[in-house]
């Protein structure tokens, strides 16, 4: 557990002693600021629906930008044998950059924090959705970290690992909005694999343990897909 | 110390590492040669456990690679071929990200770091980012890597290439240094190198182990004859192979060079056993022959190697 811990550390020291946690952060703020206020007047309703429907999409473009080095960097430089052969398992590399991950989103949405406050400002705003679309939000986050990183292992060319995760995080936020394209008796199946209808549910408010676990397995499969990705290198 | 049992490795039909055996004793110096695609760095990373062996054991002191692989990390530091550093990082942040790792506690580990650099030669440079260094100061932060936690056995993978003549004499001395507490396993391809630091010689050639001794034995025991090596001066080669064909022992007289103005370069194969310098002296003393040079040769680790992995 030590070792996981001190891994993540590493990781994260690296996104925020570089540029890249700056950039991206800011790219990401600019983006959902956009497109939530652009249009949060001529609703007139003071919540943050906007705000957590575009997530998803934002989400697809901006993890895959985070992950991408996570694992393809190590396997270029070959720096990944000098990690390997000190004392630590795989599992905890594993879980160190899957949590370094992690907790550069939840950064990424802190200050998105701004925006239920002014709008608690200038209307009634119901804190319980707020609640649940940030659990919301922190879940499809892990979910598309872990989809990230196991692109991350499949190469050592970042920019490759950066377009597959990206293509993987937008079929799973697009594809309940095509299902006609799916024979009748699949609809159900596809539908339930869509990020998208799960994290709607979690953003209105309702957590059920069905949608939680939507996204734990997702996590899961990303994380054992990893796994078996990077074993198969040695 | 170390010990491998038919050792086998594959990638998927390419047979890297064909079931070798070998012990390594406490202490000792053992140098890993071999050309180019030889299967060292396969053996290398397999004892380290980066690699999973496809078929064989590895027994670290008394851990086996698959059962307690984490306990035979903690007793090995490793260094990679070109040592593949965080580029990224300051040289005092990556040691203590290792030393972290290797789980040293604070007061340790600030001593441990200290001393790594006197050891190595870093102190001018810990403040600076790995990308900035040349290779030769990197190869001596990664050599600092691999001390880092004292290991008890230390393998590093071609420590010497691609720095110049300076910078390896310097990774030798340390190496050296180390190898007098510490197991040492080297690979590289530079002869020179293992005659320089090794105690003990593995020599493997696609991926079999052709050839383990110690440095002394491989040099002597090699074959029945040895060789006496003569200059002459304004001497006819005709008149020499005459007369030094008459000692007995003396199997074959061969003419060396072939320039018509230099000196006359002859070559004596004599039988083994007998050391005939004294009378190939005597006899030549009885002539009027300009003897320029006279020596004996004997058998350098690189015409064993070559005997030994030549293409048939």
């Amino acid at each position: 557990m030590q070792q996981v811990i001190r891994i993540c550390n590493k990781e994260l020291k690296d996104y925020f002693i570089s540029p890249i946690a700056y950039i991206v952060i800011s790219i990401f703020l600019l983006v959902t600021g956009w497109f939530f206020f652009a249009t949060f007047f001529y609703y007139n309703q003071a919540d943050l629906r906007n705000f957590f429907d575009l997530l998803p999409i934002t989400f697809s473009f901006f993890i895959p930008a985070v992950t991408m080095r996570l694992f393809s960097e190590e396997l270029n430089v070959g720096s990944y044998e000098m990690l390997l052969t000190l004392p630590v398992t795989f599992n905890d590399i594993l879980v160190g950059k899957f949590l370094a991950g992690v907790f550069f989103v939840a950064a990424a949405l802190v200050p998105t924090l701004a925006y239920p406050i002014c709008v608690a400002f200038m209307g009634q705003l119901d804190w319980g959705t707020v609640a649940g679309g940030y659990m919301g939000a922190l879940l499809l986050g892990s979910a598309y970290t872990a989809v990230g990183l196991f692109a991350s292992s499949l190469t050592r060319n970042q920019i490759i690992a950066f377009i597959v995760s990206m293509a993987i995080c937008f079929t799973l936020t697009l594809i309940d909005k095509m299902l006609f394209f799916f024979p009748r008796p699949m609809l159900g199946v596809i539908g339930y694999i869509g990020a998208d209808f799960h994290f709607k549910n979690i953003a209105k408010g309702i957590i059920d343990s069905r949608d939680i676990l939507y996204f734990l397995s997702i996590i899961f499969i990303g994380l054992y897909g990893t796994h078996l990705a990077m074993e198969g290198k040695n | 110390m170390i010990h491998v049992e038919n050792l086998t490795k594959y990638y998927n039909d390419f047979c890297a590492v064909d079931k070798i055996n070998f012990d390594i004793k406490k202490g000792e110096i053992l140098g890993l040669l071999g050309p180019n695609g030889a299967g060292k760095t396969t053996t290398l990373r397999m004892l380290t456990g980066y690699f999973m062996p496809t078929s064989g054991t590895i027994r670290v002191k008394d851990y086996m690679i698959d059962e307690n692989l984490l306990e035979i990390k903690k007793l090995i530091g490793y260094l990679p071929e070109s040592a593949p550093l965080y580029h990224n990082m300051l040289v005092y942040d990556y040691l203590d990200y290792v030393a972290e790792l290797r789980g040293l506690d604070k007061d340790k580990k600030i001593s441990r770091i200290r001393q790594l650099f006197e050891l190595c030669g870093l102190d001018d440079i810990m403040h600076r980012s790995i990308n900035e260094l040349s290779k030769g100061l990197k190869q001596r932060v990664g050599l600092a890597h691999a001390m880092m936690y004292d290991p008890d056995i230390l393998i590093l993978d071609e420590p010497t290439s691609g720095l110049d003549p300076n910078q390896i004499a310097e990774i030798r001395e340390i190496i050296r240094e180390i190898g007098e507490e510490k197991t040492v396993i080297l690979s590289t391809h530079i002869l020179s190198e293992v005659e320089a630091t090794c105690d003990r010689v593995v020599i493997i050639n696609k991926g079999k182990i052709i050839a383990d001794d110690l440095m002394e034995n491989l040099k002597q025991s090699e074959s029945q004859k040895h060789f006496i090596h003569l200059d002459f001066l304004n001497t006819e080669f005709q008149s020499v192979r005459d007369r030094l064909n008459e000692i007995e022992g003396v199997v074959n007289v061969e003419r060396v060079n072939e320039e018509p103005n230099g000196p006359l370069g002859v070559r004596l194969t004599c039988k083994s056993a007998l050391d005939l310098r004294e009378t190939i002296y005597q006899t030549i003393k009885q002539t009027s022959w300009v003897l320029i040079e006279f020596h004996k040769e004997t058998k350098t680790l690189e015409t064993i190697f070559r005997e030994l992995t030549k293409e048939d």
